[in-house]
């Protein structure tokens, strides 16, 4: 009899677990799995630990870009700004802000190499298409950081499409800036800023990869 | 030697340049923020408080970061935290929230005994989460709005509501009541080159990010005051109703305490465009007639 149940059990398991490999997965898994992979590259990577920011933000490119959503970044960034620009502009747009969030993202992981992650606990109903991952950053030295992940459900997995540093959202901070330039400069102004704001911080050694582009 | 007294020559005539344009520009006209409406001041201020902290304050930082051994630093935080959460405790109970007030104290017991006063954080680890409150989240929970932006000198960014309560926070400050002069002076500077030692890294990542430093630190002081008057769950702001890719539950959201000034501005402008409409056409119909 027991021995029964130990093998359903085991089939059970099995079973559940090719489900799960096949099912998208769920958002506290992909930020945990993500974030803990990255860390453990910027650990172990003699290049990055040495301070190499582009590969920092070949990193992020490869493994962490596939997981957010920069359209609708861009679209939160821009407000009510979004709807009044072209297609073309809003392709510049998501790709000069997607340029400087990386740069932001890169720069921020270089600096906080020892800080170790913890992730609170987690629910969401099985309808939900909009959720918060929370996290927090613990600082050798300092307070903890809560960091915190809004995701929502695409065909393709869960995208992020914004990110919370102590309550600061590092999308929708720059509203009131990006504003401020469509006023003066339109939505070229804008894309003209965002253009000279990342040829400021370029890596210093010019990867080849901007110019394959 | 020479570069040294050109630099700190350079560093006091910018420092003055700062306080002369901070004087000027007091209250001129600006971008027409209805969260800053005194931008003009509070940017020279900004420039003022940046040339200070780079002259003086970011270097004893960066001297203090330097020779001071990590467990140390630690030590020094902690210490300071743990005179912190007396007034965090006392302003989670004004807050409607006893639970949080109790392990507040709970804290400081533990940690002024066990943690040898407040040097060692042993009640993080044994389930005594550490709380940041202050008067101004108090007050921002009594629903009193945020007031104006403003940046004080040295102290950086407030709102007005924020300033009442840093004047409370002061007020009550255990460090400030001291007896000993000399040693409260030499614990208050310590207090603070401590809290920006822990800044540094921040730094280089908001100069990686702001396409303009005011408003970025502006834009995220407002955010994180939200945030934290909420204790790190506010509800999302109405104005994202605005895109399309949204949900239409969201639609619906509101925001008890502030109100958001977008949709000020929205109403505003609609209103701007009814008077446009309005005003011209009596006009028109008018110069017809008289023809």
């Amino acid at each position: 009899m027991f021995k029964r149940c130990v093998q359903f059990l085991m089939i059970a398991f099995t079973a559940s677990a090719f489900a799960q490999a096949t099912a998208v997965k769920a958002p506290d898994v992909l930020v945990k799995d993500v974030t803990e992979e990255v860390l453990t590259t910027l650990r172990t990577d003699p290049a990055i630990k040495s301070g190499d920011v582009v590969k920092t933000a070949e990193l992020v490119e490869s493994r962490v870009l596939p997981h957010f959503n920069f359209t609708r970044m861009t679209a939160l960034a821009l407000g009510k700004e979004w709807r009044a620009t072209t297609p073309e502009q809003k392709k510049l747009l998501t790709d000069e802000f997607r340029t400087l969030l990386v740069r932001t993202y890169s720069n921020a992981l270089t600096s906080y190499k020892s800080q170790t992650i913890d992730y609170k606990p987690f629910k969401m109903g099985a309808a939900d298409t909009d959720v918060t991952v929370r996290t927090q950053i613990n600082q050798p030295n300092g307070r903890p950081i809560p960091l915190d992940y809004a995701l929502e459900k695409q065909e393709n997995g869960w995208k992020v499409y914004d990110v919370m540093v102590a309550g600061v959202s590092l999308v929708t901070n720059y509203r009131e800036t990006f504003a401020a330039e469509i006023r003066s400069g339109g939505v070229d102004g804008l894309v003209k800023a965002l253009r000279a704001k990342n040829a400021s911080t370029a890596p210093v050694p010019a990867p080849s990869a901007a110019a394959a582009k | 030697m020479t570069k040294t007294n050109k630099q700190s020559n350079l560093n006091l005539r910018a420092v003055l340049a700062a306080t002369a344009a901070a004087t000027v520009l007091a209250g001129c006209a600006t971008s027409g923020n209805p969260k800053d409406p005194i931008e003009g001041y509070n940017r020279a201020m900004f420039s003022f408080n940046e040339t200070v902290d780079k002259a003086v304050i970011k270097p004893v930082a960066q001297g203090y970061n330097y020779v001071t051994p990590q467990p140390v630093q630690t030590g020094v935080s902690n210490f300071f935290g743990n005179l912190a959460d007396i007034w965090t405790s006392v302003n989670n109970l004004l807050q409607g929230k006893p639970g949080d007030a109790l392990s507040d104290a709970g804290r400081v017991l533990v940690n002024s005994t066990v943690g040898i006063l407040g040097i060692f954080d042993v009640a993080t680890p044994m389930g005594l989460e550490k709380h940041e409150e202050d008067f101004g989240q108090t007050l921002g929970r009594w629903g009193v709005g945020d007031g104006a932006y403003v940046v004080l000198p040295i102290l950086g960014p407030r709102t007005v509501r924020d300033t009442v309560g840093f004047a409370a926070d002061f007020y009550v400050d255990p460090v400030r009541d001291h007896d000993n002069i000399g040693r409260r002076n030499a614990a208050i500077a310590l207090r603070a080159i401590d809290t920006r030692a822990d800044l540094l890294k921040a730094e280089d990542a908001l100069e990686a990010a702001a396409l303009d430093k005011y408003a970025y630190v502006r834009d995220a002081y407002l955010q994180h005051r939200r945030s934290a008057i909420y204790d790190g769950n506010p509800p999302r702001q109405a104005d994202d109703a605005a895109l399309p890719s949204l949900p239409a539950d969201s639609l619906t959201s509101t925001e008890p305490v502030e109100s958001t000034w977008n949709l000020l501005l929205v109403g505003q402008s609609d209103m701007l465009d009814v008077k446009a409409l309005e005003t011209p056409e009596p006009a028109d119909a008018a110069a017809p007639a008289a023809e």
